[in-house]
């Protein structure tokens, strides 16, 4: 018989401080991948509305409590927080992804000054507000990036390339820091 | 020397920096160009192809002769203009492009050969013997023109890229750009003002005057303060915007640490890509000089620049100054040196019917022809109608009027306008989208036309923004015409020099035109003319007018060449910021990374994945040692192996099976839940595409595999055949590959390992058969498939639990006499059995060239499947799978021949794709693909690759080396 021990993505990585902003890994948590059969919105919307979800309109988060669901495509969704409510398999392909991502957050006054080093979107307040979500690019890695309030992003990367996600998100804090020193 | 009470440099903070190997010492806020003046030095340079001595010619970023190098600890940047490096303790620089000292540099020789260097010299004189141009002429040309060098080493320096974006960018920082921010400011749209220039004010910091009733430096301080002061206004001083894009984006380089020491982290330059909705270009006008003969000498300058460095740095570039110049506002230049002491030899004005009421002699109808000074300017000769006099003098401000700084307008490919009025070319409208140019940008040469049309411009931006104006009071403002005559070229003795940076005269562009190289492009070309670093800013016009005037063309009429992005030299380093090492090459890291590194696995790249190459033993001295342990260890016992960088793709749906069908060659929709599959997938154009397996996990859910580095192509070709052919389905497609850590078993003893890890025996899982089972209460996958022709599984787990799960198997391992194996193991074994990668299926070849022509299914259709029909795609004539056995080492890549056929690429019959020395054989084995192949089994061929110098005869038969029942795997 086996024993395995989980180790989650950033296990022992502890937060970064520089400029005035903070990196730190997220929690790590259920991630679903809730992609719609043609047709299902309305089953769907049935199904999220008594966890207090709908489902997202293009490059939108819906949130509830610790839950979100964020527009991951067209008619896909990730469910981060909890497993898909029962009933939702008919509707919707679900694939379980919960160690599949490496989540990183990026919070602090003037956030988005690190962010444009590395993320091509205009991540503008009145262009990005408070719950919206798009799929990007961190540097050359594919992200999922979600404002969570004015001044902190939750950006999600495929698990295997956290370790250049991180690196990348560092070294923009640190020349960040260089170019303020006086 | 330095002037009194003049200049915005910081006096109280003198600054120390070398020149050449000297110490000198300006103040801050100067830059290189003004502390060098300052401390007198006027020789700073040589010229391109003459190596003539020569000084600063401006003042800004088109500086066509201070050109230096910059001495960091680690790197050495050369070109660099000396009018835009600002000085800061410790700065280290020299000149450039000679041999010996600057003074007396040894390749001045040039210049005495003058006569025979025109323009098309090259080209008529080093013609014969033919040989000789790489070796010798080249050479010898290169070494002895040129700009600066590089140091031979690697930039190692910071570089930044980055992206802003904003409602408005206003390019320039004079009064057009200042009014045109403030007025969108205020009425709340995001702007970024970007400037080259280390403070705000533009020409207004040298030319003064009142904005207002106030001074002008009254005016500046206080709309930079209020500018400073809104969330919604970003300066960026020290950016050059470099050229305009598609869809309001601009390029923009910012000199982040070039002013200052090096600090590590600090990025040099940062390169931004600025997306904007509008955009106004105040970007200035640019001072002509004139083409008089030997017009060239240190001390010569332009006017404007003489202005800049009195009011600007406090620096009188001469004692004895003379103006040279047909426009009344250089007259102004003479006036602010007289106020400030210095002493204006003359004033030289071509236009008979100009005012002579000036504080110093004034010569109008007159013009400057000559000039005298070997490392500086000692004097000029005059010619007033029919006689001529000299004039004592040691700086000469030149002004033939102005252009307008309109380059980023003509970076989408509109043209400029002539404009007879301004004799000047002024942009076309909208030439690019949403770029509005004013102020003197767009020939608006006046303070107050520069502060009208900047708000206008504003106004309509916000307008199209769907923002109201705020309201911003115009001042009253300087509004004085342009009065001017336009003065291209002064005939006399001796050279005149249009293009300063490539050394191109008056003579050369006549030449071009003689010689029939008439239009402008070409005259361009033929003599170099505006192909230097300063990209012809301060040739063009002139040049241009000269071409007009030999081809008896008026201007307009004679063309303008076209100005490209980027409007200054970017550095490499800054463009490609973040590229350097692994920046743009992410690294993809298995769950078993550290545990494989543990065991001091050296890693290779499989894409972007890290996978471990072999596990070294002690004793072992060779990659091949371990290798070959690792394939008799997976042969005799068991292996264990990371297989998760394979690409895993979910499908599910009702319409899964239809769909698999479709994208594979083979029928999936009859598989049984619980049973795997191999599949072969081909493109539209019917080659192979990729292989892999499909399971079946139940009845609407497919789990399909990819090779690893296929596995965004395979996704992005499913998802096109998904919404292109089959959107309306049943059916929805998600990568998992980071989903699962999976890891192969492979060996005699497999089964065995496995029973002691699972929660439940493996049973009777048959060959291709897949059960969901746990490991310690974690759910797991158990495929039994097997890519080595061992009895062989794969297990995968959630990803969390792949190092654990990983050091786990191979303890267990271990105790059975095996271990875990890497990619070298990997591929031998693969090719003992024949199985395929993508070294085989490389884009070219189809199914039937692979020896599976059998696996596209007859009772179906699938993507691919008519296409592989074709002729020519099937057939003897092509290349066809086949292995190759030699008792001496073989290569990939190698070509193949008959013996005794001619070594020719013509009678190449085909070439070797992967080869591997087999332990369990003892001979090399190679899977290649032979002309008709399949047909000529036991042949030998000779395979021949010049590259590694090998000629070795083989024998060739089956694909498959070892075990051809799979009686091994199956069992």
């Amino acid at each position: 018989m086996a024993e395995l021990i989980a180790k989650p993505v950033f296990a022992g990585q502890g937060p970064l401080e520089k400029a005035g902003l903070t990196l730190e890994p997220l929690p790590s948590g259920p991630i679903w991948l809730v992609a719609l059969y043609p047709g299902a919105a309305a089953r769907a919307a049935k199904l999220l509305k008594p966890l207090g979800l709908s489902f997202p309109e293009p490059g939108r988060c819906s949130s509830a409590d610790d839950l979100r669901l964020i527009w991951a495509g067209r008619d896909q969704a990730f469910l981060l927080g909890a497993a898909p409510p029962e009933g939702l398999t008919d509707t919707a392909a679900l694939t379980d992804q919960s160690g599949g991502w490496a989540g990183l957050s990026l919070s602090g006054p003037g956030v988005e000054a690190a962010l444009t080093r590395l993320v091509p979107l205009d991540l503008r307040l009145r262009e990005f507000p408070p719950g919206r979500a798009a799929r990007s690019l961190l540097n050359q890695i594919p992200a999922l990036i979600l404002r969570e309030d004015e001044t902190r992003f939750a950006i999600r990367v495929p698990r295997s390339m956290a370790r250049s996600a991180w690196a990348d998100c560092a070294l923009a804090l640190e020349r960040l820091e260089a170019r303020a020193e006086r | 020397m330095r002037v009194e009470g003049r200049g915005i440099i910081d006096r109280s903070r003198p600054v120390r920096f070398r020149f050449d190997g000297r110490d000198y010492t300006g103040f801050r806020g100067d830059t290189l160009a003004s502390a060098l003046l300052a401390n007198g030095v006027r020789l700073m340079g040589r010229s391109f192809k003459y190596h003539r001595p020569r000084g600063v010619l401006s003042a800004g970023s088109e500086e066509p002769n201070a050109l230096v190098e910059v001495l960091g600890k680690t790197n050495r940047t050369p070109n660099v203009r000396a009018t835009m490096q600002e000085i800061f303790e410790g700065l280290e620089t020299r000149s450039q492009n000679r041999l010996g000292s600057l003074r007396h540099d040894l390749m001045a020789v040039n210049d005495l050969l003058s006569p025979f260097l025109s323009a098309g010299f090259y080209y008529k004189t080093f013609m014969w013997p033919r040989r000789f141009w790489e070796s010798l002429y080249e050479p010898l040309i290169r070494r002895a023109a040129g700009l600066g060098s590089l140091g031979g080493v690697a930039d190692e320096g910071v570089y930044e890229k980055a992206w802003a974006h904003c409602d408005l960018l206003v390019i320039g920082e004079g009064p057009a750009a200042l009014m045109a921010a403030l007025t969108a400011a205020r009425a709340g749209a995001d702007v970024i003002l970007a400037d080259e220039n280390p403070c705000l004010g533009g020409r207004l910091l040298s030319d003064g005057g009142l904005i207002g009733g106030e001074p002008a430096a009254n005016w500046i301080a206080g709309v930079e303060a209020e500018l400073r002061a809104l969330p919604n206004v970003r300066i960026m001083t020290r950016t050059t915007v470099t050229g305009a894009y598609d869809h309001g984006t601009y390029g923009a380089l910012e000199r982040v640490g070039l002013h200052r020491p090096a600090r590590p982290n600090l990025p040099r330059e940062c390169f931004w890509r600025i997306v904007a909705a509008r955009a106004v270009l105040a970007s200035g006008a640019q001072e002509r000089h004139i083409a008089f003969p030997m017009n060239d000498r240190p001390g010569i300058m332009l006017a404007s620049a003489v202005r800049t460095y009195l009011n600007r740095f406090g620096v009188a570039p001469g004692r004895r100054v003379t103006l040279f110049a047909a426009n009344d506002s250089a007259r102004a230049t003479a006036r602010d040196l007289m106020a400030a002491g210095v002493q204006v030899a003359a004033i030289i004005d071509p236009r008979a019917d100009a005012s002579n009421v000036e504080d110093c002699p004034v010569h109008t109808g007159a013009e400057v022809v000559g000039s005298r000074g070997r490392h500086g300017l000692r004097g000029v000769r005059v010619r007033k109608g029919s006689e001529t006099f000299e004039i004592e003098t040691d700086c000469l401000a030149v002004s033939g009027g102005w252009n307008p700084a309109l380059h980023l307008t003509c970076h989408m490919n509109g043209r400029p306008r002539w404009s007879e009025d301004l004799a000047a070319f002024v942009p076309m409208e909208a030439a690019v989208p949403g770029l509005t140019a004013v102020g003197a940008a767009n020939g608006s040469f006046s303070t107050h036309g520069a502060l009208t049309t900047g708000k206008a411009a504003a106004e309509a931006a916000l307008a199209d923004l769907g923002l109201r104006p705020a309201g911003v009071a115009l001042p009253a403002a300087e509004d004085a015409p342009y009065n001017h005559r336009a003065i291209w070229a002064v005939a006399g003795e001796g050279r005149a020099w249009l293009d300063f940076a490539n050394d191109v005269t008056v003579r050369d562009v006549r030449l071009a035109a003689a010689e029939n190289y008439a239009g402008a492009e070409h005259m361009k070309r033929y003599t170099t003319q505006g192909m230097a670093p300063d990209q012809g800013k301060n040739s063009n016009v002139l040049a241009l007018a000269v071409l007009a005037d030999a081809t008896g063309r008026d201007i307009p009429g004679t063309g303008v060449t076209t100005f490209r992005p980027p409007y200054v030299p970017v550095s490499i380093a800054a463009m490609g910021a973040g590229g350097r090492g692994k920046g743009f090459a992410p690294e993809r890291l298995l769950t078993s990374d550290q545990a494989s590194r543990d065991r001091l696995a050296p890693m290779v790249e499989a894409g972007l994945w890290y996978r471990p190459s072999y596990f070294p033993k002690p004793g072992e001295t060779t990659w091949r040692e371990a290798c070959d342990r690792e394939v008799r260890m997976v042969r005799e016992a068991v292996g264990v192996t990371d297989v998760s960088s394979l690409g895993k793709i979910d499908v599910q749906g009702s319409d899964a099976g239809r769909f698999l069908d479709l994208v594979y060659t083979g029928m999936f929709s009859t598989l049984p839940v619980g049973r795997i599959r191999y599949g072969l997938m081909l493109r539209e154009d019917g080659h192979v595409l990729d292989d892999g397996t499909a399971a079946r996990l139940d009845d609407r859910h497919f789990l399909i595999t990819t090779t690893t580095g296929a596995a965004d192509q395979v996704a992005r070709h499913l998802d096109f055949v998904h919404q292109a052919f089959c959107a309306t389905w049943d059916l929805r497609l998600t990568p998992v590959t980071e989903v699962y850590a999976q890891f192969a078993v492979a060996g005699p003893k497999a089964r065995a390992l496995l029973d002691t890890l699972l929660d439940a025996p493996v049973g009777d899982l048959p060959f291709m058969g897949y059960r969901a089972v746990t490991v310690g209460g974690v759910a797991a996958r158990l495929f039994r498939i097997s890519f080595s022709g061992e009895q062989g599984y794969e297990i995968a787990v959630p990803a969390d639990y792949g190092e654990a799960l990983f050091r786990d198997l191979v303890a267990r391992a271990e105790t059975l006499g095996g271990g875990p194996y890497g990619i070298e193991a990997l591929n031998v074994l693969r090719i003992e059995k024949g199985f395929l990668t993508h070294a085989e299926m490389d884009g070219r070849v189809t199914a039937a060239d692979l020896g599976l022509g059998a696996m596209i299914s007859a009772k179906k259709d699938c993507i691919g499947k008519a296409a592989a029909q074709r002729p020519g795609l099937t057939g003897a004539a092509r290349g066809q799978l086949i292995g190759l056995q030699s008792d001496e080492p073989i290569s990939a890549g190698a070509h193949l021949f008959r013996p005794g056929e001619a070594i020719t690429p013509e009678t190449s019959e085909g070439h070797v794709t992967s080869v591997c020395f087999s332990p369990v054989l003892g001979r090399w084995l190679a899977l290649a693909f032979l002309r008709n192949g399949r047909a000529r089994h036991g042949e030998r061929v000779r395979l021949v690759d010049h590259l590694r110098g090998l000629d070795v005869i083989c024998e060739t038969g089956p694909p498959v080396f070892l075990d051809p029942d799979g009686g091994r795997m199956r069992g």
